[in-house]
């Protein structure tokens, strides 16, 4: 049981983002949902990535990996299975989780294992200085594409609905009130949840910066919008251009996690069982 | 035929229930008490092609699949065509004169051909074709004079207690099979006494998981990838009774940083694989080296490179395991050589990883991997040593990157209250705060870098001294000695036996089961007596006298290198010893 004490989850080391990076507010936000949700640090998981924005577990005091490029959730997932009882939380790129790590991303949604990924999505790869990523858009030039991008960009949203995701949500570092309660929801949610961020790299992404997404985007819980609906979470996950939905676009309920169906917990937890075998008769017989 | 001994091979298309029949003779000599050990030479079709497996048994220990079968059943025409004139003098050939037709003026000399309507007589029983396989292996219990009634538990245990009919169907056609051979042609030489004599019958890979349930390992991640495949099969099948997380990945990628992701969790943890997923994980590895995370990791090796040679053995992956991750990391390389090493040493891995911190590699081959050998009933009551933890009650003090002089530092997992830490794989300082950004390269960083990266590396000394050295088997002196590592074990001590055995040269065998960290001054020491060296390994470059030249400057005098896919046999070593102590 989570005591009534709130912990402080900031861990005292100064990021070293630019001034005005969108990953500011991102840690803020996961600062904030941490501490709402009166969690115990040493039960939290923070898992990263390689970027800019995977160096945020340093900047927290819960427990943490700080991996290797891409492989995110597969970290993640591991520890997720040996401990189901820890708040496991991953935090990366959109090159880290779209990019490198995107057939992990798939899987890990498809298994709905309860864990919630938070991905600081600048269109950009902003530790490599500048090269296109795979959210980048059509025509954006960059160091990598100086005549501009010639592929369609991934859409996560659309991806995470396809691939099983019980809660699909956006935020937007310009609005770190709406990316606490997204973050606080995906975390309180069982079950797989992205929370895919707008998050301005203000060095090396000209072009989707703060200016271009204030007109643009505006909030699906404002219009009503039913987050049960998969038909409607498409339709809103497919749009873009002038207008830009931002926080949940879909969540389903009850469906039963990873953790749920494992037969392996019928003999409890991984951690805290015994190790070896006790009685080994079976496995001899069975090789006789 | 030998005394005390026969070389059963059945062989037939893919599909046709060759390696299963196998087993169960394989089985139902290891109930009547002989040592045994198989080989499946199979390719890589689901049906067709052309399939066998030897079974070898005998009354002494046997380490290999031996040569030439004594029995063979010939489930198809290509079965005869290829192997029937290698069967050798006083032995039997099984086939069902309606299908197959063998050439008799080819045979070696005493070869009874038994010709039995195989397939006629399974109809009495079942329609399906694997049928005649059974009706076959009846009539060798009955050609070898073996206890009936022991077949016939080893089918009881095979189907289980639910599927009586097809147990019935099973003893009937074989006894059916048995009968026949009783009535018209008779039985062989005695080859064996069955002393009914206990003992397990296991593959390498059965081995290596038996010995991870043994360990403890509560999470395991996997792709599957031949010859691998079976350690997945295994544990899925048996893991999740004594609450082991069993995941098939979506990729080695994934298996080896999931495991990690466990092993930082606090859980024992392994993954397993071949050359390709290998080379998958390869970054992962260094992570694992770098977070200080214990994680075992199996490389079953097959013919390379690339895809290579899938259903094909090979000792060539040593420099992908010596050489995997960027930068140096610490690292133990252990290659079993037998089945009752592969249980012994996946038991040591697990422990030399908690105590080290670090990935521990465990190689094996397609032959040993697959290949079924007897072994004395596992103890599964093992040592387990989960190395170092924090002090608990000290969290205030608590560095997870300590820097100590074995180079192991304290662990402590998520969960435990107060010791929160991020593991970076970035460089970093003893706390776990990054060097590598705007620390890296100034002053004070660059003797933290220095100490980090020591204390690392001090590991493998630790390591070093945790493991044994090469195991110099045979007469101390000799005129020449065969440098080995892995598997090649068991035709190597043959081949040495029958030499020895023509009391003219004197050979003996110095064997790596620790490959790495290499047990450099033991290795001098032995080979600065030796007379004339030669490294026997299954690969191309000799990667394994390469590692041992760079250890200890010392040169073989000779190499066997073998790398067409099929293990080595007693015989091929035996002629290469000749050719090189010059015995016509
Ligand atoms: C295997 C591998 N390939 C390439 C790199 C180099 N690299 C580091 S971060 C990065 C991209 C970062 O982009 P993103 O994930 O979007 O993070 P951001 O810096 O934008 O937050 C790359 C390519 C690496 N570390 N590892
Ligand atoms: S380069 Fe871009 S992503 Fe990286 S810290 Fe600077 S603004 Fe943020
Ligand atoms: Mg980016």
């Amino acid at each position: 049981m989570p005591d009534e004490e709130v912990y402080e989850f900031k861990s005292g080391i100064k990021p070293m983002w630019c001034p005005g990076c969108g990953d500011y507010a991102v840690l803020n936000a996961v600062h904030k949902a941490l501490t709402n949700l009166k969690l115990e640090p040493w039960r939290v998981a923070i898992i990263s990535g390689i970027g800019c924005s995977s160096n945020l577990p340093h900047f927290l005091t819960a427990f943490g990996v700080h991996g290797i490029h891409g492989r995110v959730m597969p970290i993640a997932t591991g520890l997720k299975l040996a401990n189901p009882e820890l708040t496991v939380i991953g935090t990366g790129g959109d090159g880290d989780g779209y990019g490198i790590g995107v057939g992990h991303f798939i899987h890990a949604m498809r298994r709905n294992l309860d864990i919630t990924y938070i991905v600081m999505d600048n269109q950009i790869y902003g530790l490599t200085t500048g090269q296109a990523s795979p959210t980048s858009l059509k025509e954006m030039k960059t160091k990598s594409t100086p005549e501009g991008v010639i592929e369609n960009p991934v859409n996560p949203i659309a991806l995470a609905l396809a691939s099983g995701a019980t809660y699909i949500s956006r935020g937007f570092s310009g609005d770190p009130k709406g990316l606490a309660e997204l973050i606080e929801a995906g975390i309180k949610h069982k079950g797989f949840s992205l929370v895919d961020v707008f998050s301005p790299c203000v060095t090396y992404n000209k072009y989707n910066t703060y200016d271009y997404f204030r007109p643009k985007v505006y909030s699906l819980q404002k219009e009503n919008h039913d987050t049960k609906d998969m038909g409607a979470a498409w339709k809103k996950a497919l749009e873009w251009g002038e207008k830009i939905p931002l926080g949940i676009f879909y969540v389903a309920e009850g469906v039963p996690t990873y953790e749920d169906l494992e037969p392996a917990y019928r003999q409890g937890m991984p951690l805290k069982q015994k190790l070896g075998i006790t009685d080994p008769r079976e496995l001899i017989e069975e090789a006789m | 035929m030998k005394k005390g001994e026969v070389s059963f091979r059945i062989g037939g298309a893919a599909g046709d229930g060759v390696a299963s029949s196998a087993e169960t003779f394989a089985r139902t000599c290891t109930r009547s008490g002989l040592y045994v050990s198989t080989y499946s030479f199979y390719q890589s079709v689901i049906r067709g092609g052309h399939v066998w497996t030897q079974v070898r048994a005998s009354e002494s220990p046997v380490n290999c699949h031996g040569e030439d079968p004594d029995v063979l059943i010939c489930l198809n025409q290509d079965t005869a065509d290829f192997h029937a004139k290698n069967v050798t003098e006083g032995g039997a050939i099984i086939v069902d004169p309606n299908a197959v037709k063998v050439e008799k003026n080819e045979l070696k000399k005493g070869v009874t051909l038994v010709e039995i309507p195989l397939l006629e007589l399974s109809r009495t029983y079942s329609t399906a074709q694997i049928m005649k396989n059974t009706v076959a292996l009846g009539a060798v219990v009955g050609l070898l004079d073996m206890d009936f009634d022991v077949f016939v538990s080893v089918v009881k245990s095979q189907f289980g207690t639910k599927k009586q009919d097809v147990i019935d169907a099973n003893v009937g056609a074989a006894k059916a099979g048995h009968d026949f051979v009783a009535k018209g042609n008779g039985r062989l030489q005695h080859p064996a006494r069955y002393t009914k004599v206990r003992r397990m019958l296991v593959t390498g890979n059965e081995a290596i998981a038996m010995g991870a349930l043994a360990s403890g390992v509560k999470f395991h991640a996997q792709y599957p990838m031949t010859p691998s495949s079976s350690i997945l099969h295994y544990l899925a099948a048996h893991g999740p009774r004594h609450g082991v997380v069993v995941k098939q990945s979506e990729d080695e990628l994934a298996s080896i940083n999931m495991a990690i992701g466990a092993g930082f969790g606090g859980v024992r943890a392994m993954t397993a694989t071949s050359g390709g997923g290998f080379s998958l994980m390869v970054e992962g590895l260094g992570l694992a080296g770098m977070l200080e995370v214990p994680v075992v990791v199996v490389l079953a090796q097959r013919g390379g490179p690339s895809t290579g040679l899938p259903t094909k053995t090979e000792q060539g992956d040593l420099n992908l395991a010596m050489g995997a991750g960027q930068g140096d990391w610490p690292r133990a390389i252990i290659a079993p050589r037998n089945q009752q090493e592969c249980f012994d040493m996946t038991v040591k891995a697990f422990n030399l990883a908690d105590v080290y911190q670090t990935p521990i590699i465990l190689m094996t081959d397609l032959v040993l991997s697959e290949s079924y050998g007897t072994v004395n009933t596992f103890d599964f009551n093992v040592p387990i040593n989960r190395g170092m933890m924090a002090d608990e009650s000290k969290p205030e003090e608590f560095k997870r990157y300590l820097v100590t002089e074995s180079g192991v530092s304290p662990r402590a997992i998520p969960g435990q209250k107060g010791f929160q830490h991020i593991a970076g794989s970035d460089e970093h300082m003893e706390d776990g705060t990054l060097i590598s950004d705007v620390l890296a390269g100034l002053p004070n960083s660059l003797e933290e870098r220095v100490k980090m990266h020591d204390k690392r590396m001090r590991k493998l000394n630790g390591m070093l001294k945790d493991t044994s050295g090469p195991e110099l088997w045979g007469p101390e002196r000799a005129d020449l000695t065969l440098v080995s590592w892995g598997s090649t074990q068991g035709p190597l001590r043959e081949a040495i036996s029958r030499v020895n055995a023509e009391n003219r040269i004197k050979v003996n065998s110095l064997e790596y089961c620790y490959v790495f960290p290499f047990h450099t001054d033991e290795t001098k020491n032995i080979l600065k007596s030796a007379s004339l060296t030669m490294a026997v390994e299954g690969n191309y470059t000799g990667q394994f006298a390469r590692l041992l030249r760079a250890e200890t400057s010392i040169e073989m005098n000779h190499h066997l290198h073998k790398y067409d896919g099929e293990p080595f046999e007693p015989r091929h070593i035996v002629s290469k010893i000749k050719e090189v102590m010059k015995l016509a």
